[in-house]
């Protein structure tokens, strides 16, 4: 099950994380408070240039310095600082967030199109592949993820999103992109970083689903350096993206028809130029592929996309109200953060939605 | 005397209850080895001469026929097995090469059946085949692997990549290469009705193109092997795809093999080689010393075809597997299919038969594997042949990496066969494995490819259930999608090398 929320101010004029708290929470039928997130684009202005890489450490004593080392050796350090808490009673802290603002070294990934987040994405890698009790959560510039999970039965450990937005504090950030995740767990509760939302640099993911190509498009991923090291969907599905995006140069539109394309049949019907492309696309990411049923609210610092399955076995519902645009499972989230809403629309299998904030 | 060591025990006994035979004669009629003959009023039986082929079983009307295998005991022994000893005999009568026919009778472990098919639960929905689309429309040919676009002058962008030829399949099963020669002239055409109506292909085997075939010349894919029997120009441009055969999963390291007994002078004009005339193939290809060499030959055969059909080259699957299919797929064919040590033959010497090469499953694998290192996947397509025996063989084959299979003993099968294995006789009851006209006119094309076509259909049935049940609606999601099998009683080195987790995991 779980529930996915998102909100995009399209003129980037900021929201508290408060109303996307109560958004969140109106969908707690939809997840098992076993974990919950919250990502947020524009939360960092100070360190606009720099990118915020927010870092679970098991045990800061131990590793910070392993980190600290790591990171110096390919950029600067511009400043670092534990991520304000504030315990919870349901909620069990078992690690200690953690946030760098890091500014890479161009000049250490020479012939790269896009030599900083090339560093940054094999940092990413590197430091979540090796057991070092770290693991980076985010790694955006002028974002940063907050999620935690959590176990339920004698012993456990809570994690509603009201724990979560609660425990960050969520209503002290400000940003003009947000999306959410609530959880219903399916596995391994306890581990922070498994949880949605995940983020590599520029995009972060929450995902309503679960995919029958995992293995598939880890495969595929892995081919182009990216490391899997969570199992889970939305980790290949950021990377996916940043690859077909970044990497290959796809626009927003055609990378998402490449990850849900169009039935043959309908391909079949198309006139032949976009028939054309579109068996261009199937031809060339068949592996990128993503099956069963998903739904996947995705954002950038410049847009915020949202997309199914071609079969839409898993709700995705859109609401317009001014400036802001909305995606998420449930339209009652929505009401919850914009009682007004203007429009509401459910896409049919196969439509995305693509908003993008103003130039 | 030739040899002091008698016969041998017989291999099968054939027996008649006397009680239920009417003395129709059938037997007799349908048996072409001559195992039956009438004297005066009693139906004799000669059961050393029998394969077991089950023609005579099989047109019994009253089911008096009855057949038993190894009727006779050795003394048991486990080293010294019966077939060890009779082949020493045979060789010591001869001083040969032992020839044999069909694939591997090698009892090994077959890796297909340790491996197990995933299916969902709740978390995630199957889908229901009978009410959504489940696609298994497959492209075999060259993919880009990255699109290139070009700014309009109106500013929209378009595709600016050029897609190279593609064969595009209905579903990923086609009809593997057995050459006319082989095989007959009615199976050759049933096989190619039977492609055109399931929306796949054949192919022709080394035998060159028989007139009769070519209304279907839009559904087969020529062969070029090395004895380049029956290849011209006009032979590769009736074919939709042409394929190099570089090697043969029954028989890896030596070239094709047809008995004399079945080059009749209609195989003989289509092959272009004398009637009655053993047709051996050199092992190697004698313009392929080296692997620098395929490429020109690739080229040679696209440029005479302007290169408008994609070119294929099937090698036999052996230890260095994953080295071979990355330096084909870097000589410019479109698609590689592997062929794996248990593929069928008409004929095999023996111990190539039994002792050669590796499992289909493993080389799929591994080259799969290799290519995605070297980002050459989309470069090829990879078709896994070899003992393809069920639609969850064709589906394990392709998550394990295929993009299609080639099927042979199976459509053989289903035209009758009964895997006797004395195809290189010549005789076969079953109007298969046989150019001598009485017996080929046993096989009437028109219900031997219904029977065909059915087996692919309800294969292709199989497998869109399967798929369904794994949430899974094309086939490009099932490619490689190792994660949805796992490996029952596997050991961890064959789980490592498949990339496959044991169950449970
Ligand atoms: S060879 Fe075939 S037809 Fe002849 S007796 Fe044996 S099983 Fe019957
Ligand atoms: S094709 Fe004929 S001869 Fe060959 S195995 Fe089948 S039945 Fe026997």
């Amino acid at each position: 099950m779980c529930g996915i929320f998102g909100v995009m101010d399209k003129r980037r004029q900021m929201m508290d994380g408060s109303g996307i708290r109560e958004a969140l929470s109106m969908m707690n039928e939809r997840g098992s408070g076993e974990g919950a997130g919250y990502v947020a684009y524009g939360i960092y202005p100070d360190y606009r240039d720099c990118y915020a890489l927010h870092v679970f450490f098991d045990k800061a004593c131990e590793s910070k310095a392993v980190i600290d080392a790591t990171l110096e050796q390919w950029g600067t350090i511009e400043h670092d600082e534990a991520i304000p808490t504030c315990d919870q009673p349901n909620l069990r802290v078992n690690c200690t967030p953690w946030r760098y603002f890091f500014k890479p070294d161009a000049s250490l990934a020479p012939g790269s199109a896009s030599p900083e987040k090339d560093i940054v994405t094999n940092l990413v890698m590197q430091i979540n592949a090796s057991a070092n009790g770290a693991e980076v959560v985010s790694s955006g510039k002028n974002v940063g993820v907050f999620k935690a999970g959590g176990s339920r039965g004698p012993g456990g450990s809570g994690g509603w999103p009201e724990d979560v937005a609660d425990y960050y504090r969520i209503q002290d950030y400000e940003g003009y992109i947000w999306l959410a995740h609530n959880r219903y767990a399916t596995n391994r509760p306890e581990l922070w970083e498994r949880p949605d939302p995940f983020n590599l640099h520029d995009w972060s993911v929450v995902e309503n689903g679960k995919t029958t190509t995992y293995g598939a498009n880890r495969r595929y991923v892995e081919s182009f350096g990216y490391n899997c090291s969570t199992g889970t969907d939305s980790e290949v599905i950021a990377y996916l993206i940043d690859l077909l995006v970044r990497k290959h140069g796809l626009d927003i539109s055609l990378a998402i028809r490449a990850l849900a394309p169009p039935y043959w049949e309908e391909i079949d019907r198309m006139p032949e130029a976009e028939q054309n492309l579109n068996r261009a696309l199937r031809f060339a990411y068949g592996s990128a592929t993503m099956n069963g049923p998903f739904t996947v609210v995705a954002a950038n610092p410049d847009m915020m996309v949202g997309f199914t399955d071609r079969g839409k076995l898993r709700p995705m519902v859109v609401g317009e109200c001014g400036d802001r645009l909305y995606i998420a499972s449930e339209e009652a989230a929505i009401r919850a953060m914009e009682s007004g809403v203007e429009s509401i629309a459910r896409p049919a299998a196969g439509e995305p939605v693509i908003g993008r904030v103003a130039p | 005397m030739s040899s002091n060591l008698g016969s041998m025990p017989l291999r099968y006994r054939v027996t008649i209850d006397r009680e239920q035979c009417m003395e129709c004669e059938r037997c007799i009629e349908n048996c072409s080895y001559g195992v039956f003959r009438r004297d005066g009023d009693r139906i004799l039986i000669n059961s050393r001469k029998c394969t077991a082929c089950h023609r005579c079983l099989a047109y019994c009307p009253r089911d008096a026929i009855m057949l038993e295998e190894q009727p006779c005991d050795y003394r048991s022994h486990p080293v010294w097995t019966r077939a060890v000893r009779e082949s020493i005999y045979n060789q010591a009568r001869t001083g040969k090469i032992i020839l044999a026919g069909m694939g591997s009778v090698a009892n090994l472990p077959i890796i297909f059946d340790h491996l197990m098919l995933d299916a969902c639960q709740v978390t995630t929905p199957p889908t229901d085949p009978l009410r959504e689309p489940v696609e298994l429309r497959t492209y075999l040919g060259k993919k880009p692997s990255k699109l290139e676009f070009r700014q309009k002058p109106n500013g929209d962008v378009e595709l600016s990549t050029e897609l190279t030829p593609n064969l595009m399949l209905e579903t990923p099963i086609m009809l593997g290469h057995m050459s006319y020669g082989a095989i007959s002239l009615n199976a050759h055409v049933a096989m190619a009705r039977a492609a055109r109506e399931t929306g796949t292909y054949m192919g022709t085997g080394e035998g060159g193109l028989h007139p009769g075939l070519y209304p279907y010349q839009d559904r087969m894919i020529v062969q070029v092997a090395s004895g380049r029997f029956g290849v011209n120009v006009d032979y590769l441009e009736r074919g939709a795809a042409i394929e190099l055969k570089l090697g043969q999963g029954a028989k890896p390291g030596i070239g094709g093999h047809l008995t004399g007994e079945k080059v009749s002078a209609d195989v003989s004009r289509t092959r272009m080689i004398p009637q009655g005339s053993d047709a051996i193939s050199p092992a190697p290809h004698h313009d392929i010393y080296g692997i620098e060499d395929l490429p020109q030959l690739v080229n040679s055969v696209k440029e005479a075809t302007e290169r408008k059909k994609p070119v294929f080259a099937k090698i036999a699957a052996v230890n260095n597997n994953a080295e071979n299919v990355a330096a084909v797929a870097r000589s410019g064919v479109d698609a590689i299919a592997i062929d794996g040590f248990r593929g069928g033959t008409g004929a095999a010497p023996r111990v190539f038969r039994d002792h050669v090469g590796i499992p289909i499953e493993v080389a799929i694998s591994t080259a799969d594997q290799e290519l995605r290192n070297q980002g050459l996947r989309n470069e090829v397509s990879l078709i896994a042949c070899g003992s393809i025996r069920e639609s969850t063989d064709v589906v394990k084959a392709i998550a394990l990496g295929a993009d299609a299979v080639y099927i042979g003993t199976a459509a053989l099968a289903a035209m009758g066969c009964r895997v006797c294995g004395n195809c290189y006789q010549g005789l076969c009851p079953w109007g298969i494995a046989t150019q001598r006209q009485d017996l080929v006119d046993r096989l009437n094309p028109d219900v031997a490819s219904k029977q065909i076509a059915n087996l692919i259909h309800a294969w292709t049935l199989e497998i869109t259930e399967l798929m369904g049940a794994a949430g899974i609606n094309s086939i490009e999601s099932l490619r490689g999608n190792r994660d949805r099998l796992r490996g029952y009683m596997l050991d961890e080195g064959l789980l490592d090398i498949l990339d496959v987790k044991s169950v449970g995991a």
